[in-house]
């Protein structure tokens, strides 16, 4: 069972009062963009096996959107903030790096 | 006028725990800057009762304030004076960002007292209710079973329950299933 704080009212949340939103932090593209950039906004997500960056919704609760840390695979969660962000803040990128070594906002960007 | 009733017309049903509908309830959706003095004012002028801070509910009988979300509040009046203090709240924040919205036809209430009121919601809900986590006064929205619903502790063994009315007969269904005599688990 997932478990995820919601950073808006403090419940720690199981998944069925959550619904999830899917890859965060993506670059909406507008008026101006090519055919190529809109198609990759549109349908082209990743799917890593492993840390993700998610967007989630307290639906059966205060209904705010938020973001979360995760890991697909072992369901370890590494933390969530607020949705009013493009980026992860540091206190969550650190607590990625200090399970994954390896891992890089760059490389999950670059994936996306 | 029309002769307004709720959903279930106070029906009643006995076991672990009694459940009750309440009936009408007064009811106004509040949203706005929560951290505002103009509109702590106006909700606390409505109801006579301390503003909320995160998932409390403060009540006094048929009145209360419930925070529901970063951005809105629950600001629970008789049913007689709804439309009245809708108005009142809704002139004293003329000037703001906010918006009280007359929402006690849309809801339906129920009271679930008793030794087994914890247990009763325990078995519905993905929430902590032991005395410990769940104390007087706190407040949370969450689901029961397949309905989304907010319930507040009114007391240890007593709790209040809302959900929208179109759902008033699942959400007594469920919980008189739940309150069936002899259904104790015995974990809370």
């Amino acid at each position: 069972m997932l478990i995820l704080e919601c950073p808006c009212c403090g419940v720690k949340a199981e998944e069925t009062e959550l619904h999830g939103g899917g890859e965060a932090h993506i670059k909406r593209e507008t008026v101006g963009s090519d055919d190529d950039a809109f198609e990759q906004y549109l349908f082209t997500r990743a799917n890593p096996r492993g840390v993700h960056l998610e967007r989630w919704r307290h639906a059966n609760g205060c209904g705010k959107w938020f973001h979360a840390a995760r890991d697909t695979t072992t369901l370890e969660v590494f933390g969530t903030y607020s949705a009013q962000t493009y980026e992860p803040p540091k206190a969550i990128i650190d607590a990625i790096k200090a399970k994954r070594p390896d891992w890089s906002l760059k490389d999950w960007q670059g994936a996306t | 006028m029309s002769n307004a009733v709720s959903a279930l017309q106070g029906a009643t049903s006995d076991g672990i725990a009694k459940v009750t509908e309440v009936g009408l309830r007064g009811m106004i959706i509040l949203r706005g800057d929560l951290t505002s003095a103009k509109l702590k004012k106006a909700a606390k002028a409505a109801t006579g009762v301390a503003f909320p801070d995160v998932r409390e509910c403060h009540c006094d009988g048929d009145k209360g304030l419930a925070w529901m979300s970063p951005d809105e509040l629950l600001v629970m009046v008789p049913y007689a004076d709804v439309v009245d203090a809708t108005a009142r709240i809704a002139k004293a924040l003329a000037a703001d960002h906010a918006l009280a919205v007359n929402v006690s036809d849309a809801r339906a209430v129920f009271s679930i007292e008793g030794a087994g009121a914890r247990e009763v919601l325990a078995k519905l809900a993905p929430v902590d209710l032991s005395r410990k986590a769940f104390t007087k006064g706190m407040f949370r929205r969450t689901r029961l079973a397949q309905a989304p619903v907010a319930f507040w502790a009114r007391d240890e063994d007593a709790f209040d329950l809302m959900c929208f009315r179109s759902e008033a007969k699942y959400v007594f269904d469920l919980l008189t299933i739940s309150a069936k005599a002899g259904s104790q688990v015995g974990f809370l």
